[in-house]
């Protein structure tokens, strides 16, 4: 639904905003890694999520027509898809499969762009990715932009115009967590759009600290697929990004060096 | 005429139209994006343009994927 500034106000339940849309879910997802459609569609639904990213790839030559696609056990009238440009390694590449994307889901704009620059690390390519921004920016895409957890390129990514940043926590696919809370907490204070976890989150605690930290939302993959039970994790890190963005809200307690007692001391009959 | 049909070359007796090409590969009803040598061409015009001698045809759709790429590179 479209969101006026009238509507976000008289709206309780807190929903992530992005590009104009709401969404009641802070937990995005991807869809790969599954060992079948039916797990990916079990898992996608415990996990409440209302942004699934999506591949973009050559049909197989020959493929049975017969076989279900993601699009028929995951709708994209019900779900909002995010086309991913993983696997770009360059802007031109990213740019072409926004491009191709665009005209699959009839013209729907909103792209996850990721350009990486390291085989090994799996980190991300900055100039590239800032190139390949502006371009698809230019050609009318709403742009959630995969980065490092560097501050001020994160800030370059909103002034140009991206609708959401979505900063590392670690090295995608190493489930090592949230490395350097303080690095997010810069991104999270000075942001002027969303701004998303994307990558590193290992299980469910790690969520929790991201959301914890003001951020917007989470997105992952690998640590609900890679979980042993990936449909049981699906829906822990429902609960994980749910119970981070209410401690958040509610703003914690404190930290005190020395302990401090929960009970009146005074009163005591002994 | 031959064309290059997402990498692997194919043999075809005649021109065709991508709408044919895509029913002869079984893709009729699949919801598929077609770029023809770099160029997409869209789904309202697939009936029309027929394709030519060594054209470069790349037939994509959406899959199962993750958040991030994986380490293999996805060249064309």
């Amino acid at each position: 639904m479209a969101v006026t500034a009238e509507t976000i106000r008289k709206t309780t339940n807190d929903p992530l905003v992005i590009a104009g849309r709401m969404y009641s879910s802070r937990l995005l997802v991807g869809t790969g890694k599954y060992r079948d459609l039916e797990e990916t569609r079990r898992a996608v639904e415990a996990s409440g999520a209302q942004i699934i990213t999506i591949a973009v790839r050559r049909t197989n030559i020959g493929q049975n027509p017969n076989e279900p696609s993601l699009t028929d056990v995951l709708s994209p009238e019900k779900y909002t898809y995010l086309p991913n440009t993983a696997g770009c390694f360059n802007a031109e590449d990213a740019v072409r499969t926004c491009r191709l994307a665009r005209e699959l889901l009839d013209g729907h704009d909103l792209v996850k762009l990721e350009v990486l620059g390291s085989e090994k690390t799996l980190y991300p390519d900055v100039p590239q990715t800032l190139k390949a921004a502006e371009t698809l920016i230019h050609d009318g895409f709403k742009v959630m932009v995969y980065t490092n957890d560097d501050p001020i390129t994160a800030r370059q990514f909103a002034e140009m115009g991206c609708v959401a940043v979505m900063p590392l926590a670690a090295p995608i696919g190493s489930g090592l967590g949230i490395r350097n809370p303080y690095n997010i907490r810069f991104i999270v204070e000075e942001a002027t759009v969303p701004v998303l976890v994307d990558a590193g989150v290992g299980t469910a605690s790690d969520a929790a600290i991201a959301m914890e930290l003001g951020c917007d939302g989470v997105l992952m993959n690998t640590a609900i697929a890679g979980a042993q039970k990936p449909v049981l994790m699906a829906q822990a890190m429902k609960k994980a990004v749910e119970a981070g963005r209410e401690a958040f809200l509610a703003g914690r307690m404190p930290r005190k060096q020395y302990g401090s007692p929960s009970s009146p001391l005074g009163g005591t009959f002994f | 005429m031959k064309i290059m049909l997402n990498g692997q070359e194919k043999s075809l007796q005649a021109p065709v139209t991508i709408a044919a090409l895509l029913q002869d590969m079984g893709l009729g009803e699949r919801r598929v994006a077609v770029e023809v040598n770099r160029e997409i061409i869209p789904r309202s015009r697939h009936g029309e343009v027929e394709l030519k001698d060594n054209d470069r045809v790349e037939v994509v759709f959406a899959i199962g994927g993750g958040a991030h790429g994986s380490n293999r590179r996805n060249n064309t």
